[in-house]
């Protein structure tokens, strides 16, 4: 319990610094909401009325508790230049982001589990030769040119999906869900190589120790003890860089909607970066950001429940 | 029997770094073309003695524009590594060694900066001071400070209560001379594979945020500006997408193989 309330304090920390930097870092810039709203050859004091009236003049802590309270109950601002509330901007789009990000770790830890578990197994052989140079070859990959190299093959050679043809889960989920999928596989794959290394080497290692001799030396079979001791011990590093890699895949989708031309959060943030939209460019990041940490939360919790020992 | 000193892997590894390394010193030095000339005639060329690699949407030989984009990709990488290593040594040796509130606070610190992920950090940047290579590196530079003075601190914190250096402090050699001196070249190998597995990072960021275009801007050459033009044209000319596409892939994995030696050995 301690540790739970110890993480989560210091979770709420980072939160309130990330915030805090990210809204000083575009507070500081020149250009704001009068200026925006009124355009560059507004008179001077057109403009010092605006900002009055928006309560621009405050002291800045006193306008960051505000947006911030404002943020924390689903307010994010106003966009610059579509004039609308960048929570309506935002709120159907970050579904295709969050699926994206889920299928991608599905089929990361579909994949991975089971190659991993079976070079282990083989270590040495020659299949397990061929896997882990293919392995270190998609490792080095670059997501985005995974999700290239995938266009061209399963869409303009093999034809499985229209490249740019993406349909929003709004009108037809079967069509999204198989355009996505594509995507997803370009994400997954270099992951899929870092976990099928990182698991390799960890039950090798781990059933080098002796408590391995032991469960062989009580009659269990190979199967028994890799599934139920090895494994277990195996994991716990492959969990974390799972944490980290959920974290990595939602901010990894930013560049992978460009390669497929899908209209998600990383569009709408690109766009805003080039219009200087900043209120939209601050909630986006702020917001990535507190998901990023929210799931290294739940991360730790997950490990700390497989592992007891962390928490000591 | 003499034991073999180097896996096939590590030499292979040697060779790729090797090769790829030659090629952005040649790139620095001299291109075939020069990478903004315009020659309509060759229009996205197929690969050719003329123009090794073919030739992108306005006839520039993509070859030409490789090298130089390599060279723009080693350039950031190896000073956002420099950021990252100097100031991540610097920071986690004095909190290893001295440890107590200047330790928790800095590493405090460093938690939320590892926290916000490194494309991230690099957009709020270009959209704060504009698109650019000095703000890629200065944006990645920080975004790897933290993960290098981790791993310092970590070692520093291992050596600091060895016999060695406790001797060595009763032996009244200055603080700084213990830190630089006596501990420091004892990190090497860790930090060498990490400095390794950042550079490769560096590429692998850089080459995405110039694929954003946020990166080096045009006309000047960069792999992950060229794919992103690339993708226009992927069914009539896929080397065009293929070449910078395998450059990246093998600078990284060169260096790749040869961390894992460091690692293991």
């Amino acid at each position: 319990m301690r540790y739970i309330g110890k993480k989560l304090a210091a979770m709420i920390i980072t939160l309130l610094c990330i915030s805090f930097l990210v809204y000083l870092a575009f507070d500081v810039i020149p250009g704001d909401a009068a200026l925006a709203a009124l355009g560059t050859d507004a008179t001077p004091e057109s403009l010092a009325a605006l900002r009055e009236q928006l309560g621009l003049n405050r002291p800045f802590l006193e306008r960051y508790f505000e947006w911030l309270i404002h943020f924390v109950c689903g307010d994010f601002g106003t966009s610059y230049k579509y004039h609308m509330p960048v929570a309506d901007m935002i709120v159907s789009k970050l579904p295709i982001t969050v699926i994206m990000a889920v299928i991608s770790f599905f089929i990361m830890v579909v994949i991975a589990l089971p190659v991993g578990i079976y070079t282990a197994k083989h270590s040495g052989k020659r299949i397990d030769r061929i896997v882990m140079a293919v392995n270190q070859i998609v490792m080095s990959v670059p997501h985005f040119f995974m999700g290239i190299l995938i266009t061209y093959f399963f869409g303009l050679i093999l034809k499985l999906f229209t490249p740019g043809g993406f349909v929003s889960y709004e009108t037809d989920f079967r069509g999204f869900l198989a355009y996505i999928i594509f995507p997803c596989i370009a994400i997954a794959l270099p992951k899929i190589a870092m976990s099928v290394k990182m698991l390799r080497s960890s039950c090798i290692e781990e059933a080098k120790k002796d408590y391995v001799r032991t469960a062989y030396s009580k009659g269990n079979n190979t199967d028994k003890v890799l599934y139920r001791h090895v494994l277990r011990n195996a994991m716990i590093p492959v969990i974390t860089l799972w944490g980290m890699t959920l974290a990595d895949m939602l901010v990894g989708s930013i560049v992978i909607e460009q390669v497929f031309n899908i209209p998600g959060i990383g569009r709408i943030l690109l766009t805003s970066i080039s219009y200087r939209d900043y209120p939209v460019v601050e909630a986006i990041i702020v917001l990535i950001a507190f998901v990023v940490i929210a799931t290294n939360f739940v991360v730790d919790m997950i490990y700390q429940m497989i592992d007891p020992r962390i928490s000591v | 029997m003499k034991k073999r000193k180097y896996s096939p892997n590590f030499i292979l590894g040697m060779i790729i770094t090797g090769v790829m390394l030659l090629l952005v010193l040649i790139g620095f030095i001299h291109t075939p073309y020069d990478i903004t000339k315009m020659d309509s005639t060759a229009k996205l060329a197929a690969p050719s003695f003329a123009h090794l690699m073919g030739c992108d949407n306005f006839g520039r030989d993509i070859f030409s524009r490789v090298l130089k984009g390599m060279g723009n990709t080693f350039v950031i990488a190896t000073a956002t590594v420099a950021i990252g290593t100097v100031s991540g040594v610097i920071i986690g040796a004095f909190t290893g060694y001295f440890g107590g509130w200047l330790d928790e606070v800095l590493m405090r610190v460093n938690d939320v900066v590892f926290a916000f992920p490194s494309i991230l950090l690099a957009l709020v940047f270009v959209s704060i001071f504009g698109t650019g290579k000095y703000n890629v590196i200065a944006a990645l530079g920080i975004a790897f400070i933290p993960s290098f003075a981790r791993i310092v601190r970590g070692e520093f914190i291992k050596y600091r209560e060895m016999d060695y250096v406790k001797s060595a402090r009763l032996a009244g050699v200055p603080r700084l001379r213990i830190i630089f001196v006596h501990i420091l070249p004892n990190t090497m190998p860790v930090l060498m594979s990490s400095v390794m597995i950042g550079f490769n990072n560096a590429v692998l960021a850089e080459a995405g945020m110039s694929y954003l275009g946020i990166g080096v801007q045009p006309p000047n050459a960069s792999l992950g500006s060229m794919l992103s033009e690339s993708q226009s044209y992927l069914f009539s000319a896929p080397w065009y997408a293929v070449f910078p596409g395998l450059v990246i892939i093998l600078m990284v994995l060169g260096l790749s193989l040869l961390a894992d030696r460091g690692r293991s050995g």
